[in-house]
């Protein structure tokens, strides 16, 4: 019998969808068993007190966790959250319930070996509830007492061979789509780089001195799999600088109805027989193609790379062979001043090890940023009080018109006198005259 | 303790008001240095146990060890 009735949160199970209440109640049954007989570190009724809390909270309308904590690991500033409940004695199972956050591996190629090793780490020294994953990609693990913090950071580093991810004011938990392990349409090694910039970035991942979180993400191609261009500070998403690749014959396979278009994804009812000109040319959002009933012509330069040509028709059409990455910067979520989507910053990048070319744009930003940020300032924010064109001075990059999202609405790209041949003189006093404030 | 040290414990023994401070706040102890040498002093003194960390989970700041509210009161 559970130990808290929970109306209000049976309520959430009797819908379509499948209920955390539901695992979370799965996972009290199997502490009360234990049939594996783990010799529990923190409260075996953990998750029955969590359950317990959250009700206090519908009932009362208000939250019953305190806010923060100093616990953590020796020497790291991140990956521990320390997390109190103001209800100890009612639910002591959840008195002290602290998140850890643990680096996942790249593009989250598990092998159940691993999986089953951090279960059992935390079945034994945790509440046996964990998130996979969080928003920012990590394992989180939800709810340790303060003595299993460091039992727990030696059973990663030294059985599990990975590390806690990142929290706070600092570079969080880098994260990349699965790139070319598994798709064709990466356009550079995608978990390498997340990889690299991981170990070469480890002092900014555990050790905060931003002015708030900073993520990157790493998309393999404009579809975004990883969505980095809504979620990150610092958004690689590939991209290529020659053409389309057209196979033609394929071309003609599809509009013949010999190859499914998506891949056959889009299966589950009829939707008639395909047809180019309406799901492909038509769609496209800079109408650069051309369907002659026989041939399809692609006008690469007004190309934007939406991919959604290359989706519908993944045997006839490939990325080009010049292969790089965009830089995008800003993304955020609607804590302060609402969401904001990345903005283009570097237009096209090879990214080829020892990725020098992408670091020192980091590391610029990086500079500036810890400089002039505000405290809880996104990077996006700064760039938005600040201007764009500070970052592009900070950056050593060039002004282009792709800087520039919609002339006369974003025109934050000025010259200076020493950039305009012959400078201008102007008389202010003059000018006054003739233009009262 | 060497000097830098102590400028950032005489900074948070100046404060009375609060016991955790943001990172931006030490760069006005040493307007002479950069973001990244005041980083080093201050995890220096992590590691020495003269200073530790306080995080919210989205932001974190620093304080004098055993200053301000303790894991025994959080805990408690």
């Amino acid at each position: 019998m559970a130990k808290h009735a929970t109306p209000k949160l049976d309520e959430l199970e009797s819908g379509p969808w499948p209920s955390f209440v539901s695992d979370i109640k799965q996972e009290a049954k199997s502490r009360a068993r234990n049939a594996d007989s783990v010799e529990y570190q923190v409260p075996v009724d953990a998750p029955d007190d969590l359950l317990g809390v959250l009700e206090l909270s519908y009932t009362d309308g208000e939250t019953h966790w305190k806010h923060g904590g100093i616990v953590g690991v020796f020497g790291y500033g991140g990956g521990v959250i320390g997390r109190y409940c103001d209800q100890p004695e009612m639910f002591p199972g959840v008195a002290h319930f602290h998140t850890m956050r643990v680096n996942q591996p790249a593009a989250k190629f598990y092998t159940t070996e691993f999986l089953r090793g951090i279960c059992d780490i935390w079945d034994m020294r945790g509440s046996g509830l964990t998130n996979m994953h969080g928003s920012t990609g990590d394992i989180i693990f939800l709810g340790t007492q303060t003595a299993q913090l460091e039992e727990i950071f030696y059973e990663l580093t030294h059985t599990m061979n990975t590390d806690l991810g990142g929290s706070g004011s600092n570079l969080r938990t880098p994260e990349c789509c699965m790139g070319p392990s598994r798709c064709e349409f990466a356009c550079y090694d995608t978990q390498d780089l997340c990889y690299t910039l991981t170990q070469d970035y480890q002092d900014e991942l555990h050790r905060p001195a931003f002015p708030y979180k900073f993520k990157f993400k790493f998309d393999g191609c404009p579809n975004g799999c990883v969505a980095s261009i809504a979620r990150s500070d610092f958004s690689v998403i590939g991209t290529w600088k020659d053409d389309i690749k057209i196979d033609r014959s394929a071309v003609q396979a599809y509009a013949n109805g010999e190859f499914k278009p998506n891949a056959g994804a889009h299966s589950g009812r009829d939707w008639g027989a395909f047809d180019i000109q309406a799901e492909v040319v038509d769609r496209c959002p800079t109408r650069c193609m051309r369907w002659d009933g026989g041939t399809l012509r692609i006008n690469n330069r007004e190309c934007t790379r939406c991919m959604h040509c290359i989706n519908t028709m993944p045997r006839a059409l490939k990325i080009g062979d010049e292969r790089g990455a965009s830089i995008l910067v800003g993304a955020k979520a609607p804590v302060l001043d609402g969401a904001q989507m990345g903005s283009l910053l570097v237009p096209f990048v090879e990214v080829a090890e020892p990725y020098d070319a992408v670091k020192e744009v980091i590391e610029n930003i990086w500079d500036w940023w810890m400089e002039e940020g505000k405290n809880r300032e996104r990077l996006g924010e700064t760039i938005k009080r600040l201007s764009f064109q500070k970052l592009l001075e900070v950056t050593n990059i060039k002004p282009q018109p792709v800087h520039v999202k919609e002339p006369r609405h974003n025109p934050y790209i000025f010259f200076k006198e020493e950039e305009v041949p012959g400078g201008w003189d102007r008389d202010l006093e003059a000018y006054r005259n003739r233009h009262k404030r | 303790m060497d000097a830098d040290q102590q400028k950032v414990v005489d900074f948070l023994q100046s404060k009375t008001s609060k016991t955790k401070f943001y990172f931006q706040d030490f760069l006005e102890v040493f307007p002479d240095k950069g973001p990244r040498d005041v980083k080093k002093i201050l995890t220096g003194m992590i590691n020495a146990q003269i200073l530790e960390f306080w995080s919210s989970g989205s932001t974190t700041m620093y304080g004098l060890k055993g200053r301000g509210k303790q894991t025994q009161a959080e805990e408690g």
